[in-house]
């Protein structure tokens, strides 16, 4: 485990050097083996699931299309062909799936996908901001990666994101930032590789993932948020301290958002997020903005959702949901209110390091006034200890927030997601009944055609019957799918979520330990001063 | 309604703020305890003594703030303390702070948990107490200067104040006296421009003077900084409290390996901040107080400054009214009499001003000095402390991390 090392930084605040990536600190995060394995344990199911591949259906009722396709078009990963199929390697069978929808025509997809060609990207004034390098200390592995050796297979994906660079001016701006890759999977096309994307794109990739994944019970690890009055900021071109601040907690959560998008067995290998990583060039993701057509119509979607919500009633058969479901509600509000509470953390002790700064200059003052020479000379030393434990307080906030803040954001973020697949659960079950009432009507209107004599409506009625038949038998399938795939993404889940909270704890604890070694190191370089004077 | 009963046992903190006291057996002062009803605080003041002038050897009495102040100025107020520095008045008792939160803490209890609620209040009344055990001490502080000042000592009102058993009765400054105040603050000011004014030929008292106004602005400054970094600690002390507290909600829901981690963790900040609040009431104690005592005591020493001043003033303007006398040959001999009480007047103050600001200033730097490594030294406690917990904590979750993962492994 590495241990926490504090960034180097120059005393003046107002100038920050980029010291070097402490890549060397961190582990590749772990991945498909680690997964795979407790999968073995858990799926029972497993027969289910092979034979849904195999059936090769369209896969979701929404679609305007059904398309059949033959099972060589399925997957692009080698191992694909569903005969060949291992009882053991899930993910594989996941991405058949997958590919499935992606080839499918779904409404939001297409505004994303006709995007017009990305702007120039003309470094007009490069204007760099520099920032300080904290994440690093987001090291998001432990034992994984002996685990991975172990298995024999290794899971061996970095990202970094990195060099933020403004590009054009005034509102229409935007921050660049260089996303590096650096992995040893067969999935990607060399070893190490960059490219420049903005914050559109990253966003742009989570609307994909979320449309072609959620649906069918996949947790999508969301974006970060958007914020208008940080990059107005930046666009503006203020350069203080506020808006390097502001570029360095995007630039930080980028980072975790891409790393625990490619930790997801089967969002790693996804076209798009493949696409995002190693094209040069990505069409210009608008429709992520606000008041776009596509951006309309999440608004819209999200309010039928919400009206939807509260009139589905379900029957909940299986008390593992409503277990979990109730857990996550719970969760989901203890860790706002820890989250509030560690920002007010936070925020006090910034406070603490301006305060303590101010009262060490004004104590070097007192000490130039007095005029008892040695207490004089301890004066000012004790101002000099109150000035390097100021520094001490700042960076101690800087951990504050980037281990411990930040990581409760992003799990807040993530329990939202959580809970939109269960709620995908309930629509599904919603749209099976739908078609079993469906499928009722259309039987009673058949029942009542044999007394007419309407020959070819009664054939008609019989089509429908057997369309609806299918659709119920359809509804049935993805409703325990997206149940099987839930459960399995809940265990994933709950594994990382114990992983990443124990590593951050302890991280946090090391910096919280260092900070008072530190302490300790100062008040007794000035104890001698102190009893020197005479 | 508070009712409060504070026992002192234990040797005064603040005592070392003006080291050289109560060591004179002849007259031992001290404050053991104090009641504290509604805003109203009534000291009991206990005095030893082997003094003839006092009716018994041991006894004590009730007093209240407003007696001390009466004390101090009539003190101020007698000429013949002029060329003393008179020990600066308790400030009063000021339990605003403390009030505030608990009242805030009041309305926010719906928010909070019963376990955050419990230690908040108990925080507040640890805070309130602080406040209150500051202020006996300040008053027993400002009694045992007088009592070990060789001149102050043997005031007939500080007689009156110690040994006097029924309520004194100029308890408030009526009307006239409070406007005979503000009169004479109006005149102090005038003097503060006079001296800052005019160079002393005396090069003791205008080095004395540059520094003490120079000094006197920086402590100020010192002090009120001082003081809110304090704050700033035990507002980052609390912030524990309510983490520690959700932690622990979250663990007792959680059923996973996390559990044990997050109560270890919830556990480990309920003892930080405790140690926190140490912390910050200790820098209280040796840094803010001791700037504060000593920014008020050097105002004493700025009032020494002006009372020679005005009686330089009195002097030259007694030589005038001399010279003019023996213009008009009227009143010579009274203006020779008034001019030579004036000189001795003023020589009077400036060889006991001298002596006091230079006692004085040792009082300063030996205070300082004890407070300062004091301070060091509780810090280095503290922090030393602090890795222990931590150390501990990251042991114990370590192993049973590392636990975790074997077991993980072995089930594989």
């Amino acid at each position: 485990m590495t241990a926490w090392e504090p960034p180097d930084r120059p005393r003046s605040r107002l100038a920050y050097c980029c010291p070097e990536k402490m890549a060397e600190d961190r582990e590749p995060p772990p991945l498909a083996d680690a997964v795979q394995t407790d999968f073995r344990e858990v799926e029972e199911g497993e027969d289910l699931f092979v034979s849904t591949v195999s059936t090769a259906e369209q896969l979701s009722p929404t679609s305007p299309e059904p398309a059949s396709f033959p099972a060589e078009d399925i997957s692009t990963n080698s191992n694909g062909p569903k005969q060949e199929i291992l009882l053991d390697d899930d993910q594989e069978d996941l991405f058949a799936e997958a590919t499935e929808e992606v080839s499918l025509d779904s409404p939001e997809r297409e505004p994303i996908l006709s995007d017009g060609p990305s702007p120039a990207i003309t470094p007009v004034t490069p204007t760099v901001i520099i920032t300080p390098r904290v994440d690093a200390l987001f090291d998001r592995s432990l034992d994984e990666d002996e685990e991975a050796e172990e298995n024999g297979d290794t899971f061996d994906m970095q990202i970094t994101v990195s060099d933020p660079e403004k590009v054009g001016d005034g509102m229409n701006a935007y921050m660049a930032y260089k996303v590096t890759t650096k992995t040893s999977l067969s999935l990607f096309s060399r070893n190490e590789f960059s490219v420049k994307r903005r914050f559109s794109d990253f966003l742009g990739l989570h609307s994909k993932l979320a449309s072609k994944y959620m649906h069918i019970g996949y947790i999508v690890p969301p974006a970060p948020e958007k914020s208008i009055v940080g990059m107005t900021k930046v666009k503006v071109g203020k350069e203080d301290l506020s808006s390097a601040e502001f570029v360095e907690k995007r630039r930080s959560a980028l980072e975790r958002y891409l790393m625990r998008t490619v930790n997801h067995p089967a969002l790693v290998k996804d076209p798009d997020v493949i696409q995002f990583l190693e094209n040069t060039e990505l069409p210009r993701a608008v429709s992520t903005q606000a008041l776009s057509g596509a951006g309309i119509l999440r608004m819209v979607n999200k309010a039928a959702d919400a009206v939807n919500k509260m009139t589905i009633k379900m029957n909940e058969s299986d008390a593992w949901f409503e277990e979990k479901q109730q857990q996550f509600e719970n969760l989901d509000i203890q860790l706002r209110k820890l989250h509030a509470s560690v920002e007010s953390l936070v925020c006090h002790r910034k406070e603490l390091s301006v305060n303590t700064a101010s009262f060490a200059k004004s104590a070097a003052m007192l000490g130039n006034s007095e005029d008892h020479t040695a207490l004089s000379r301890a004066l000012s030393q004790l101002a000099e200890v109150e000035e390097k434990i100021d520094q001490l307080h700042h960076e101690q906030a800087y951990a504050d927030f980037y281990l411990f803040s930040e990581l409760l954001g992003d799990y807040v973020r993530l329990i939202t997601a959580v809970k939109g697949v269960f709620d995908q659960r309930m629509k599904t079950w919603s749209k099976w009944q739908d078609a079993q009432v469906m499928l009722q009507r259309k039987r009673e209107a058949e029942a009542k055609l044999q007394y007419a004599n309407k020959p070819d409506k009664l054939q008609q009625a019989k089509d429908e019957i057997k369309e609806w038949e299918a659709k119920v038998q359809q509804g049935e399938r993805d409703f325990e799918q997206i149940s099987k795939n839930i459960r399995r993404e809940v265990e994933r889940f709950e594994k990382q979520r114990v992983k990443d909270f124990k590593v951050v704890i302890i991280k946090y604890l090391e910096s919280l330990v260092h900070t008072q070694q530190q302490l300790i190191k100062y008040w007794e370089a000035f104890l001698p001063e102190a009893k020197a004077i005479a | 309604m508070i009712k409060l009963i504070v026992q002192l046992s234990s040797p005064s903190l603040l005592r070392s703020v003006s080291v050289d006291l109560n060591n004179d057996s002849s007259l031992l002062i001290d404050i053991p305890d104090a009641l504290c009803e509604r805003d109203k605080v009534k000291f009991t003041v206990h005095t030893k003594t082997t003094l003839n002038s006092f009716q018994k050897p041991d006894f004590s009495v009730s007093r209240q703030h407003e007696d001390f102040i009466w004390l101090h100025d009539t003190l101020v107020e007698t000429e013949e303390y002029a060329g003393l520095i008179i020990p600066p008045a308790p400030p009063k008792p000021d339990f605003e702070s403390p009030r505030e939160k608990m009242h805030k803490l009041g309305e926010g209890e719906a928010t909070m948990t019963k376990e955050e609620y419990t230690k908040m209040k108990q925080e507040l009344e640890a805070e309130y107490l602080a406040v209150f055990k500051k202020t006996v001490q300040v008053h027993e502080i400002f009694l045992q200067r007088l009592s070990s000042h060789p001149n102050l000592s043997k005031d007939r009102n500080f007689q009156i104040f110690l040994e006097y058993d029924q309520d004194l009765s100029v308890r408030r400054k009526n009307a006239k006296e409070m406007f005979g105040g503000f009169f004479k603050n109006m005149v102090k000011s005038a003097d503060e421009v006079l001296i800052s004014g005019i160079k002393d030929v005396d090069e003791f008292f205008e080095q004395e003077k540059t520094f003490l106004l120079d000094y006197f602005s920086k402590i100020k400054d010192s002090t009120a900084k001082a003081e809110k970094m304090t704050r700033s600690h035990k507002n980052v002390a609390d912030d524990y409290i309510h983490i520690s507290a959700t932690l622990n909600s979250i663990a007792a829901d959680d059923n996973t390996a996390l559990k044990q981690h997050l109560e270890k963790f919830a556990e480990l900040l309920e003892k930080l901040r405790k140690v926190e609040g140490r912390v910050a009431s200790d820098q209280e104690l040796k840094l803010t107080e001791l700037l504060r005592y000593y920014m008020r005591d050097i105002q004493a020493a700025k009032d020494l400054l002006y009372r020679r001043a005005r009686a330089l003033a009195d002097y030259e303007n007694s030589n005038k009214a001399l010279d003019k006398a023996r213009l008009k040959s009227k009143d010579v001999a009274q203006a020779e009499e008034n001019q030579k009480q004036c000189l001795l007047k003023f020589d009077k103050l400036s060889e006991s001003g001298k002596k006091e600001l230079t006692s004085f200033k040792g009082r300063r730097v030996v205070a300082f000095r004890k407070n300062l490594i004091e301070m060091a030294e509780l810090e280095i406690k503290h922090a030393k402390q602090c890795v222990i917990l931590h150390s501990t904590c990251i042991d114990l979750m370590d192993s049973s991390f590392i636990f975790a993962v074997v077991q993980v492994r072995g089930r594989r």
